[in-house]
């Protein structure tokens, strides 16, 4: 029986096992920010423990900057966080992506752009979309501060085996649906915790055929899914990607392993524990209306009714969420209005996504009513946009165009949506208040995000593309 | 980690599905560097009305549920982001263990990390327990050497939770201690890469 890329990983980590216990993991890459670490460097340091592998460990901050005036900080609370970062790193023997580094940006944005996150890889990080990483055939998933201390401490996790769930998407996608437009389907159609306890193999000619910022953005979102780890078997496009950057390897190194990696891909007898099928053609472009991500319906559909429920808890989840949203049972989803229009996040703040924005936001205005930030996922992401003008088309526009870093996906900087007022944003979660106390937010690609703000509305961008555009 | 064997305590009913993390503990209070100190922070925004007064239709605000240990709350909870934040608020409020259907991965584990108990029992003895906690002071022992929770009236249920896990909780044991002991394993693997 062959085995699935999962397992392949898996077997390769696993550095201790005895019976009745989890798997003792091998990790080879830890990445860290200043959220969810400071606590765990102060453990380490009150046992008077070290970090054992320090070359293994990369950090950045990204959660708490700000993304307009950098030169001071103006949140003292937030910049004690960041400069506690500094001197863990410091004291550690961490490299360190700082604020003012040409480095710095999301942590799932940066480690693929750097060349620290390669295919075969274990990779965690103390925030719950690690699952992006996925996109390079490496087992990426998120941690907690306890694991973040043991991981530093031990470079190694204890993890029962996963289950193993395959995602099968044929067919090629309909005009103006993109990867998140995918991944939202599937979590509208299966719900927010069917890969609970599974780590997830996305598979199929839609996936082959996406760029490896796209494979990201799917990934990305697999936690929203329940899973908390999601991959894609590496392939030319990935040996392509990871040429060239900064920390991969070069030269014959390099050579060498990309011959390792080809072995990687699951084999074509690999046996799953569960499988899901998904035809491309049946999505369009996609907006959520409630508050999880599973709340999602196609731009031309409506909002479900309360009659429409299974049961009791659903009904009363559904009745919660459209109190909180302000929206009705049966509205249609390009009836909603728009105030806040949001490009960025670590499932949507690449090049490529701000390049298909661009495209759509090209020669238009934003609407009077709405405001609109794109917040570029890393310094990189916005000197190469910015060397290829996407900068100007947008503040032309009426754009804000920002520093690089989490911002309105979670508003702990001062990137905020004012109660009551509604978001079209890219970014990854609904929950009430995520994106600022009594915020309404609704989940889309950033093609859809853009045509938002030049409407004012949730409105079917594919109407707005050429034909030719189909991609 | 303190060590978590049996307890007999109030139990609140919270009957919600999918309380994702960032209501347990919303992001604006994650910016403290501390573990400890986050319990007056638990369920912010549900918790208090925008004027800061706590909002009287908040199910823990009830005074019934005042000094509740034990949490009964529906399906999938915890999902969301992997804040620990969630379980040191929860621990810093006081509870010491969540009952519901289903868990967040994330959330399941770092729970176990803080010896903050979660217990995953069926759909309908949930709903039974919910039920009972209506009424006031209502208590509930939680025995996790047995693996039983119980009360005085007759309710009688078995959870299971992996044995690794039960002795590390019911020892208050120090993982990263425990991963130390097995060095030369973590040696062996690095020098054959």
């Amino acid at each position: 029986m062959g085995k699935s890329i999962i397992e392949k990983i898996w077997d390769k980590h696993v550095v201790y096992e005895e019976e009745g216990k989890p798997d003792l993991l091998y990790i080879d890459l830890h990445l860290v920010h200043e959220v969810t670490s400071p606590q765990a460097f102060s453990g380490l340091r009150m046992k008077g423990r070290k970090v054992r592998r320090p070359d293994k460990t990369f950090a950045t901050m990204d959660h708490n900057v700000p993304t307009d005036n950098r030169s001071e900080i103006q949140d003292k609370v937030a910049l004690n966080q960041m400069t506690t970062l500094e001197k863990n790193c410091h004291e550690f023997g961490i490299p360190l992506a700082g604020i003012d580094s040409p480095d710095q940006g999301i942590v799932h944005v940066i480690g693929p752009e750097l060349g620290l996150t390669l295919p075969g890889k274990t990779i965690v990080c103390g925030d719950s979309h690690t699952s992006t990483h996925g996109a390079f055939g490496s087992i990426a998933f998120g941690i907690g501060t306890s694991e973040v201390e043991h991981v530093l401490a031990t470079q190694t996790i204890w993890r029962a085996k996963p289950k193993t769930l395959k995602i099968d998407i044929s067919g090629t996608p309909n005009k103006g649906v993109t990867a998140k437009d995918i991944i939202l389907y599937i979590l509208s159609k299966h719900g927010f915790d069917f890969g609970t306890g599974y780590i997830i193999e996305y598979c199929g000619e839609a996936i082959r055929s996406m760029s490896m910022d796209e494979r990201m953005t799917i990934c990305n979102m697999s936690i929203e899914g329940g899973a908390r780890a999601g991959l894609v078997s590496p392939d030319e496009t990935t040996f392509s990607y990871i040429t060239g950057r900064k920390f991969a390897p070069k030269g014959e190194e390099l050579a060498k392993a990309v011959a390792e990696w080809r072995e990687l891909a699951s084999d074509d007898d690999a046996v799953y524990d569960k499988t899901i099928e998904i035809h491309a053609e049946e999505i369009a472009p996609m907006v959520s209306w409630g508050t999880n991500p599973a709340m999602t319906s196609r731009v031309h559909e409506r909002i479900p009714y309360l009659s429409d429920c299974k049961n009791e808890i659903e009904r009363k989840s559904l009745q919660n969420a459209l109190s909180y949203m302000g929206l009705t049972e049966g509205q249609r989803i390009d009836d909603i209005h728009i105030q806040h229009v949001f490009i960025g996040s670590c499932t949507n703040s690449r090049l490529e996504d701000l390049r298909q924005a661009a495209e759509i936001v090209k020669g238009k205005q934003v609407h009077s009513n709405v405001r609109a930030l794109v917040v570029p996922g890393s310094q990189q992401v916005k000197k190469q946009a910015e060397e290829e003008g996407l900068h100007r088309i947008f503040t032309e526009a009426g754009f804000e165009w920002r520093e690089s870093g989490c911002s309105m996906c979670l508003s702990m900087n001062n990137d905020i949506v004012p109660a009551g007022e509604h978001c079209a944003s890219t970014s990854n979660r609904n929950f009430e208040g995520r994106q600022g106390t009594g915020a309404r937010t609704h989940l889309v690609s950033p093609i859809m995000a853009a045509a938002a703000a030049i409407y004012g509305k949730i409105t079917d961008v594919s109407a707005m593309m050429p034909e030719e555009a189909v991609k | 980690m303190s060590a978590f064997t049996k307890i007999t305590e109030k139990a609140a009913a919270f009957d919600r599905a999918n309380v994702d993390t960032d209501q347990i503990i919303p992001k604006q209070f994650l910016k403290r560097i501390e573990k400890t100190g986050f319990g007056r922070f638990l369920f912010n925004d549900w918790r208090y009305s925008p004027d800061g007064e706590p909002n009287p239709h908040f199910e823990l605000n009830r005074p019934e549920n005042a000094g509740a240990k034990i949490l009964i709350a529906n399906e999938n909870f915890g999902c969301g982001s992997s804040r620990e934040h969630a379980p040191w608020a929860l621990l810093d409020y006081g509870f010491k263990a969540i009952i519901a259907p289903s868990f967040a991965d994330i959330f399941y584990q770092n729970s176990l990390k803080n010896g903050l108990l979660p217990v995953t029992l069926d759909a309908e003895k949930v709903a039974q327990l919910l039920q009972k906690a209506e009424h006031e002071n209502y208590e509930l022992t939680v025995d996790l050497e047995n693996e039983s929770i119980f009360d005085t009236s007759g309710f009688k249920a078995h959870f299971s939770i992996d044995p690794y896990w039960k002795k590390m909780l019911v020892n208050g044991w120090d993982e990263i201690e425990i991963t130390m002991q097995l060095d030369e394993y973590i040696t062996v693997y690095e020098k054959a890469q």
